[in-house]
């Protein structure tokens, strides 16, 4: 399997922080015909940011640009988490020693698989490291 | 309640405006004597100190203003050499620079006479002691108001700025009867008191204030008065005339400017003389400074005048309060702050854009001001840490250069207003209510 496959697009779509901007991003999300996988929103006190993982994330990339929306693709990696207790401390516990800092991460759920997604400062060896500890990761093509 | 100079003071207007005229025209020679930056614009505007026959005549000087301040930074408008001054003030910077202001022996004097007869139109003696919050040091207040209490005998508590506990304790240890300092510092002493069950009027003397160098009102006033029982006088002035100067009397309707010591034009837009009591811009022009006169000066302020005879028996006129700007200075915390210093903050960081606004708001009379800047596209990340740090490094930027504390708000491209015309950058939400 091609590396690059092991390595997720998420868009991070800039959003003001005013009543009514999150249903007007919603909206050009629909417009564009762009289908979420999992999001999340992070808000600060300056403007929220709603990270996504879409079906064909490029094309969609250029569909919501062209709206007037300020996006950015950025580079995460998938765990697949089993659905008992401890599949989680497993895999932060292997990032953790090998020494990789999760920025943030939000959970996904599929039909047949749950998993995490996560920001790190080096997803290719993130992506490694979780492979070598046996945790499957979640693949482009799998989403 | 007497007088500190009563035949000065209740001279008919027609005298005293001809002894204004006559200071106006020594000041007039003697500043073209000595300045060749005013001779220079008279020379230009083609006139002499000999044209100016009449207040009419003295509109034609070309105006001073803080751009001259700044043009002839530090001294280079003073008109006597070092040796016969006896102290410098350096106030807060006007667009990043500070202003220097020179005062001879006859300056001190003159200015502590000014604020000695206004606190003696209130009620001020020798019986009382004056606790001065006011910062001293390089700032005009401090010294200012404590040379001009110890000219009338009263006993000065050189206190200074800030340490909130000790203030209180020196007026509940001390028959402390009078306070000098900002209302909103007041203000934090009557909160501060009442959350420890200190009644100041059964608690302390203090019955007197003089309040000043920052804009506020007759509610706020109101209720300064109803929660401490002072009486409080509201306070004029400004470093370039000597610092703080004029006061209000007993009457508490507007402070007296000694007529003898300064000429107070208030101009409409077209630099026409307002009409009695109309507001507009105030231009000064100080009659007796020695080290430092400014003739015509743009101070900024928007106030009105009254020559309209007050019932304290002074004929000097009454000045309002200052209701704005003619410039775009804020007085944040009694700091003035430019934008222009703002955008220069701004200029400094590639990733901010040149698109920013500034809101003012106030709790309990305390500002708080809220820079909005937007973030240059291409800089923008998804990283939230970042994005802190990026917004740390502007406040801290700001805080240094304005010497307040700012708080700093990144806004995505496109989030602020865009403007055809003249940019609005300012949006003033305090209250003095």
């Amino acid at each position: 399997m091609m590396a690059d496959d092991e390595i997720l697009t998420q868009l991070s779509i800039f959003v003001n922080n005013e009543p009514g901007r999150l249903a007007a991003v919603a909206g050009i999300l629909k417009e564009c015909g762009v289908n979420m996988k999992a999001c999340n929103l992070a808000e600060s006190n300056e403007f929220g940011i709603l990270r996504a993982i879409v079906d064909d994330p490029d094309d969609a990339y250029e569909r919501i640009k062209s709206k007037g929306l300020i996006v950015r693709k950025t580079d995460i990696v998938g765990i697949s988490i089993d659905n008992v207790p401890g599949s989680l401390f497993e895999a932060a516990d292997v990032l953790g020693k090998a020494g990789i800092n999760i920025d943030y991460g939000y959970a996904y759920a599929s039909k047949d698989r749950e998993g995490l997604f996560i920001r790190v400062d080096d997803p290719m060896k993130a992506a490694e490291v979780l492979k070598s500890a046996g945790i499957d990761i979640i693949r482009r093509s799998e989403i | 309640m007497g007088y500190r100079n009563e035949e000065i003071e209740t001279m008919p207007r027609e005298e005293l405006q001809r002894m204004q005229l006559s200071l106006l025209q020594r000041q007039v020679r003697t500043m073209y004597d000595a300045s060749a930056v005013f001779r220079g614009r008279m020379d230009e505007a083609g006139l002499t100190p000999d044209d100016i026959t009449g207040f009419e005549e003295f509109r034609k000087v070309p105006f001073m203003s803080k751009a001259d301040l700044r043009d002839f930074y530090p001294d280079h408008l003073f008109v006597k050499p070092y040796e016969e001054l006896v102290r410098v003030h350096v106030s807060s910077g006007t667009t990043g620079l500070a202003t220097v202001v020179g005062y001879t022996k006859k300056d001190l004097e003159d200015w502590s006479e000014c604020l000695a007869r206004g606190m003696v139109s209130f009620g001020m003696s020798d019986k009382d002691m004056l606790q001065n919050f006011h910062g001293y040091g390089l700032f005009t207040g401090g010294l200012g108001v404590h040379y001009g209490a110890e000219r009338i005998g009263a006993t000065v508590l050189p206190i200074g700025t800030g340490n909130t506990d000790r203030q209180i304790r020196m007026m509940l240890d001390l028959p402390v009867t009078a306070v000098a300092g900002t209302p909103s510092y007041m203000f934090h002493i009557a909160d501060v008191c009442e959350s420890r069950g200190i009644d100041m009027r059964r608690d302390t003397k203090v019955r007197l204030a003089i309040a000043g160098g920052e804009p506020w009102s007759d509610s706020m006033r109101r209720k300064l008065q109803d929660r401490t029982g002072m009486r409080v006088h509201n306070c004029y002035g400004a470093s370039e005339l000597y610092g703080p100067c004029f006061l209000e009397c007993r009457e508490q309707c507007g402070a007296h400017v000694w007529a003898d010591y300064c000429y107070m034009e208030i101009l409409d837009r077209d630099g026409n003389p307002c009409a009695d009591g109309e507001e507009g811009e105030m231009v000064v022009t100080m009659l007796q400074k020695e080290a430092f006169p400014l003739i015509r000066y743009r101070i900024g302020d928007v106030t009105s005048l009254t020559w309209e005879r007050c019932a304290c028996g002074r004929t000097h006129p009454r000045m309002g309060r200052i209701t704005g700007r003619a410039d775009d200075m804020l007085i944040v915390r009694g700091v003035n702050v430019f934008p222009s210093q703002i955008e220069s903050v701004i200029g400094e960081f590639a990733f901010l854009s040149p698109f920013y606004h500034i809101t003012l708001t106030n709790e309990d009379y305390m500002d708080e001001m809220v820079v909005s800047i937007e973030v240059e596209e291409r800089h923008l990340t998804d990283d939230m840490i970042r994005m802190a740090e990026m917004k740390r490094q502007v406040e801290d930027r700001l805080k240094s250069v304005l010497n307040i504390k700012t708080a700093v708000k990144l806004e995505l491209p496109g989030a602020l207003a865009r403007y055809e015309g003249k940019a609005q950058h300012v949006t003033d939400n305090r209250s003095y209510e």
